[in-house]
């Protein structure tokens, strides 16, 4: 297992590499002078001297990027001009929010996709497959951030049952925190939900049809064995995988349920840069979302490996 | 010449071409019927809307700010007094042409990247695909929130973010099509015939590649759509006045509690759209599935 690891994390160094490459280029795409954009409006004399500096913007553009990949591999990735942060501590600071809302957002879609695919699979063919899987395409199709305004507007506004927007810690106040976060969880966790559903559906389908199943059930096991223990745990397999692919979407919708809810995550801290033209910010978040989805496409293999023993024999 | 005459023809008719197959099943699913319908409507209210009697969609009318549905607005006012209604049939264009033309730009670009990968294999594929696999591993939307901010907010820069996002997608489907192509038999014997490589690609690879690309594209233009409308909800997309369901959104969502209408219409019309590509997508994937 470990030179494996090892294996797939050399494979991902160019990768690592050529993301480095587009994040460096980002800049490059501004109109004009990229340091005076990025210097903000106040175009401090001193700061874009600095930042001329150290960018090497004299130097020709591939000595720019061995000296901005130089500090990026020593974890600076510049200050925001907002905060005057530097731009690694403010993503580490609003990480554990999305994280939190992520996780929430994840258990909510395993509760509901995992047994609607089953249930679904197991009904393959009758209405209960049917409205599954209506179910499952307009979950893919509803725009999350829509989905969030209607939330708001009927269990917030008219309702009065949760609260629409503030954030509580979850170390803070653990039931207050859970009670803010639930909806945009549930926003968020809807379009996994129906992609986990489609998932376990074509898995237990597929492994219904196999022979163990069919074994299982001439040894007249109870359905319910025979479903949950012989078939689903092997569905699994593959569902897990995709779970954990399913990191870049969760990110991504955080970027937008973050925004209605006014969650102060990495979701909103990504939005909040691009309006405050903290590109050093952006260029951050696009860097570090790219190497922890390698990361996780690591981890997704890994746990197949793990999940498939099949699979570590080879 | 007289033509060769089957003895099975009675008895054991030939299937129908592969094409008439498609059409055959693609016309018996009842859903991807539907999706088309809901698409070719989209399509022909964004085509029809400088014609269709509506006020203009940036013409305010302040003696009817916020006014909920009547029959002078059917979807209601929006808080300048603008017609809902209106601003949702010019909002489907911009939906619409977002969608195609970003799904172009992933399709003209990716298609090729991903067909010379899977041709010339070796270092030509090594390079591409590395290059691939560093697009897929910044999340679709944060590489097109990135790119709309480094180029700018527009409907425009906003489609080539989402078609820039969306590529890998294409490099992918079309590498992997191409390399099974590749390993058939037509194309053995043409290469041994000396036919050249734009020969090879445009006659040989390039049709048996074009039916899961279309499956694709329908379905991510489903995503792009989707992608555009949040653009624009971020502000990062089209830019007011012009209207866009993303946009009106964005507004109406200050204006819950007074104008609920403005918010819930635009949402409707993209929920819509979206699964009306996603059912067209999904029927014209089963329709040319090559396993049935």
């Amino acid at each position: 297992m470990l030179g494996f690891l090892a294996r797939r994390v050399i494979i991902a160094i160019p990768t690592v590499i050529l993301i480095s490459i587009f994040v460096f280029a980002l800049q490059h795409l501004l109109p004009g002078d990229p340091i005076l954009v990025m210097a903000g409006e106040e175009r401090d004399p001193e700061l874009i001297a600095a930042l001329r500096e150290k960018y090497r913007l004299n130097d020709p553009i591939p000595i720019q990027y061995l000296a901005w990949a130089g500090n990026a591999l020593q974890g600076d990735l510049g200050i925001s001009l907002r905060t005057q942060q530097p731009v690694l501590e403010l993503i580490g600071e609003k990480l554990p929010v999305t994280i939190q809302l992520a996780v929430m957002a994840l258990i909510i879609a395993i509760l509901i996709g995992i047994p609607a695919g089953v249930l679904s699979a197991y009904k393959k063919g009758t209405w209960i497959d049917w409205v599954a899987n209506v179910t499952a395409l307009s979950g893919l199709s509803v725009p999350n951030f829509w989905l969030g305004i209607m939330l708001i507007l009927l269990v917030s506004v008219r309702l009065g049952w949760l609260p629409a927007s503030g954030y509580v810690p979850l170390t803070e106040d653990p039931l207050q925190s859970i009670r803010t976060m639930i909806m945009p969880a549930f926003v968020l966790g809807t379009a996994i939900a129906a992609t986990l559903m489609r998932h376990t559906r074509s898995a237990m389908l597929s492994v219904l049809k196999s022979d163990y199943v069919r074994t299982a059930r001439a040894k007249g096991l109870r359905e319910r064995v025979v479903l949950v223990k012989h078939a689903l745990r092997n569905a699994l397999v593959p569902v897990v995988t995709v779970i954990t692919l399913l990191f870049g979407e969760l990110l991504a919708g955080a970027v937008l349920t973050e925004q209605i809810f006014t969650i102060p995550g990495f979701g909103k801290l990504v939005v909040d840069a691009v309006f405050n033209r903290d590109y050093a910010v952006v260029q951050g978040i696009v860097l570090c979302t790219g190497i922890a989805f390698i990361f996780m496409n690591i981890l997704a293999d890994a746990a197949y490996r793990v999940l498939n023993p099949r699979m570590s024999e080879k | 010449m007289t033509a060769a005459v089957d003895p099975q023809t009675d008895a054991d008719p030939l299937p129908p071409p592969r094409r008439n197959r498609a059409w055959e099943k693609f016309r018996r699913s009842p859903s991807a019927l539907l999706g088309g319908v809901i698409v070719l409507f989209f399509l022909i209210v964004a085509l029809l809307a400088p014609l269709l009697p509506v006020p203009g969609p940036t013409e305010t009318d302040w003696s009817a700010v916020r006014q909920a549905p009547s029959a002078a607005h059917p979807f209601g006012t929006d808080e300048i007094g603008r017609d809902v209604l209106s601003r949702m049939i010019w909002g489907a264009q911009a939906s619409l042409l977002a969608g195609v033309v970003s799904v172009l730009i992933a399709v003209l670009l990716g298609v090729p990247l991903g067909m010379l990968a899977g041709y010339l294999r070796g270092w030509t594929d090594a390079v591409i695909s590395r290059f691939t696999e560093a697009l897929l591993a910044a999340p679709f939307l944060i590489l097109a929130i990135a790119l709309a901010a480094f180029l700018g907010p527009s409907l425009t820069n906003a489609m080539i973010a989402i078609g820039l996002s969306a590529m890998p997608i294409f490099i992918r489907l079309a590498r992997a099509q191409t390399m099974t192509v590749m390993t058939e038999d037509y194309v053995e014997s043409a290469r041994a015939v000396g036919i050249g490589h734009l020969g090879m690609i445009g006659r040989y690879i390039l049709p048996n590649i074009i039916p899961p690309i279309i499956v694709q594209a329908t379905l991510t233009i489903a995503t792009a759509i989707i992608a555009e409308a949040s653009l624009s909800f971020l502000g990062l997309g089209q830019q007011p006045p012009a209207p866009s369901w993303g946009a009106m959104l964005n507004v109406a969502k200050n204006f819950l509690e007074q104008a609920p209408w403005m918010a819930l219409y635009p949402g409707i019309a993209i929920f819509l759209v979206v699964l009306g590509f996603n059912l067209l997508g999904d029927g014209l994937r089963d329709a040319l599935d090559p396993r049935d």
